[in-house]
């Protein structure tokens, strides 16, 4: 197997799996919009990153946790409706990132590249922060797996039974930031929140615990990975999008099938 | 009340957001083995009690006081779990940190629900989901019952049942219960203490004697007050949550 085509199946693996388990969360605290919206300001820490000289997932991270706690500032404020908050952050911050890369004169960024990703040019560097990253995301959603599912079957019972809510809450918020900083390079910012949500709806379908979801989104992506990858390679087609194709695929099949409902 | 024993006493407590006055000086105590409901019109800040009670809100102003060592156990008004949220009964008690299966199983049987435990919580009708939510109370083993509404979306006879259930459990645990309800024909039955308030205390004592009072009148207009004089319910039997009579016992005893 050439290289390229290794590094791109070891990066895909490593984003699926740990996007599988959070996007579990994503989907059951109905914060797809959420993600998107997060993910779309990652563009805006890549040029974050160019023009101060900074590591770009760094700067990618820095940027979506600044956008999340600025949201749920704002959400309290009530000024206007979420979603309609959401739409205004998300595309605003898209925009400005686009505006943003286009002022550096000196950089020519391949746009397309980190919007829909590009899984066949992965470097080693970017090996390291896929499985140094992922291990760090996986375990502290191991630590926090307990605390996370009871704020998300309801925050105030949680609350008054002694779990740290708010700092549960900014702790999922900054995995989330991590997950979109490590998937970026993979699928893109237009098509991470796929990753996250796809497996975890498909995996639905089988799972009768959070846990056994949560596995079972992670496997859907990786076999998603595999598949997408086939695809590209076989018939040209670019690797993110194909890699959601792929995603988009598994879950039809799984609704397809005639499963008893008592779950 | 048989016991003077408080275990949360609220002391000229008010709460404001902004420049809307929610509640205004609130005086009150609720007591080991004594079952107190807040009553009161929408919006009258009944909630807001409860959750300076939980500790969920600060008061703006005022004391508040908790026993030492004080274990609350609370049952929301609602449980809104999303549909792809894959979840047993077991489960959602597990997410108490309670890991054995024996006493959850214990607490289901205490509440009338001990066939749910491997039931999805997605099928539940809303009287077992009720007693689910009571049963992650009692797990706590509270010295503290605070309910919110905990008939809720349930009907008639549902409700007869739930409240001489939460009348037992405070029987047997002599524990302190504070819930809220709106439905007074129901609750007033089965109360020791009831706090009538609309932003402040209006009135408060025995049932008998509240629904005499003026302001109960005023807060609930001479219809609704007639209509709330003091109800107490005749029924031979009782029903489990799965539908079975259960012959009544002769000395159920409300407040």
């Amino acid at each position: 197997m050439a290289d390229f085509l290794l590094r791109a199946l070891l990066g895909g693996l490593g984003v699926a799996a740990i996007a599988g388990p959070l996007g579990a969360f994503v989907v059951w605290r109905r914060m797809a919009y959420f993600g998107d919206t997060l993910a779309h300001s990652a563009l805006l820490g890549v040029s974050l990153g160019f023009l101060l000289d900074i590591n770009m997932n760094l700067a990618v991270v820095a940027c979506c946790v600044i956008l999340a706690i600025s949201l749920v500032t704002l959400q309290r404020q009530r000024l206007v409706a979420t979603d309609t908050l959401l739409g205004i952050m998300a595309h605003s911050a898209l925009s400005l990132g686009l505006v943003a890369i286009s002022l550096l004169e000196d950089v020519r960024v391949d746009l397309l590249a980190y919007l829909f990703g590009d899984l066949l040019a992965i470097s080693s560097t970017d090996l390291y922060w896929v499985f140094g990253g992922g291990v760090l995301v996986l375990a502290l959603l191991w630590y926090l797996w307990e605390p996370l599912l009871a704020i998300t079957i309801n925050e105030e019972l949680a609350q008054v039974e002694g779990v740290p809510v708010t700092q549960v809450r900014l702790a999922l918020m900054l995995l989330i930031a991590v997950v979109i900083a490590i998937a970026m390079k993979i699928v893109g910012i237009l098509l991470i929140s796929s990753l996250l949500i796809i497996p975890a709806a498909a995996a639905r379908r089988l799972a009768a615990s959070p846990e056994q979801m949560a596995v079972g989104a992670a496997v859907l992506g990786c076999i998603s990975v595999g598949a997408g990858l086939a695809l590209s390679w076989h018939l040209d087609t670019p690797a993110g999008p194909s890699v959601v194709v792929a995603a988009l695929i598994c879950f039809l099949l799984l609704y397809s099938l005639p499963l008893s409902r008592n779950r | 009340m048989s016991t003077h024993h408080a275990l949360v006493k609220l002391q000229h407590v008010g709460l404001r957001y902004g420049a809307r006055e929610v509640l205004k000086n609130i005086n009150l105590e609720v007591h080991r083995d004594c079952i107190t409901t807040l009553i009161g019109p929408n919006g009258a800040g009944k909630t807001s009690v409860v959750r300076i009670v939980l500790g969920l809100n600060k008061a703006s102003t005022g004391n508040v006081w908790r026993e030492a060592g004080l274990r609350i156990g609370y049952m929301p008004q609602k449980l809104q779990i999303d549909q792809t949220f894959p979840l047993t009964v077991q489960r959602f008690l597990q997410t108490t940190q309670c890991k054995d299966k024996q006493q959850m199983q214990q607490a289901l049987d205490e509440v009338g629900a001990g066939h749910l435990l491997s039931q999805s919580i997605h099928n539940l009708s809303g009287g077992e989901t009720q007693r689910i939510l009571l049963a992650r109370a009692l797990l706590r083993d509270p010295n503290l019952l605070v309910l919110d509404e905990p008939v809720q979306g349930v009907d008639i006879n549902g409700q007869i049942e739930l409240y001489d259930l939460i009348s037992r459990i405070r029987q047997q645990r002599k524990c302190g219960v504070l819930m809220i309800s709106h439905d007074l024909h129901l609750v007033m039955s089965a109360t020791d203490h009831v706090i009538c308030m609309n932003q402040h205390v209006c009135c408060s004592g025995h049932p008998a004697h509240v629904t005499q009072d003026p302001s109960f009148t005023e807060l609930f207009g001479v219809k609704g007050a007639e209509a709330l004089a003091v109800y107490s319910h005749h029924h031979n039997h009782r029903h489990s949550a799965h539908g079975d009579v259960i012959p009544e016992r002769n000395n159920c005893n409300h407040g």
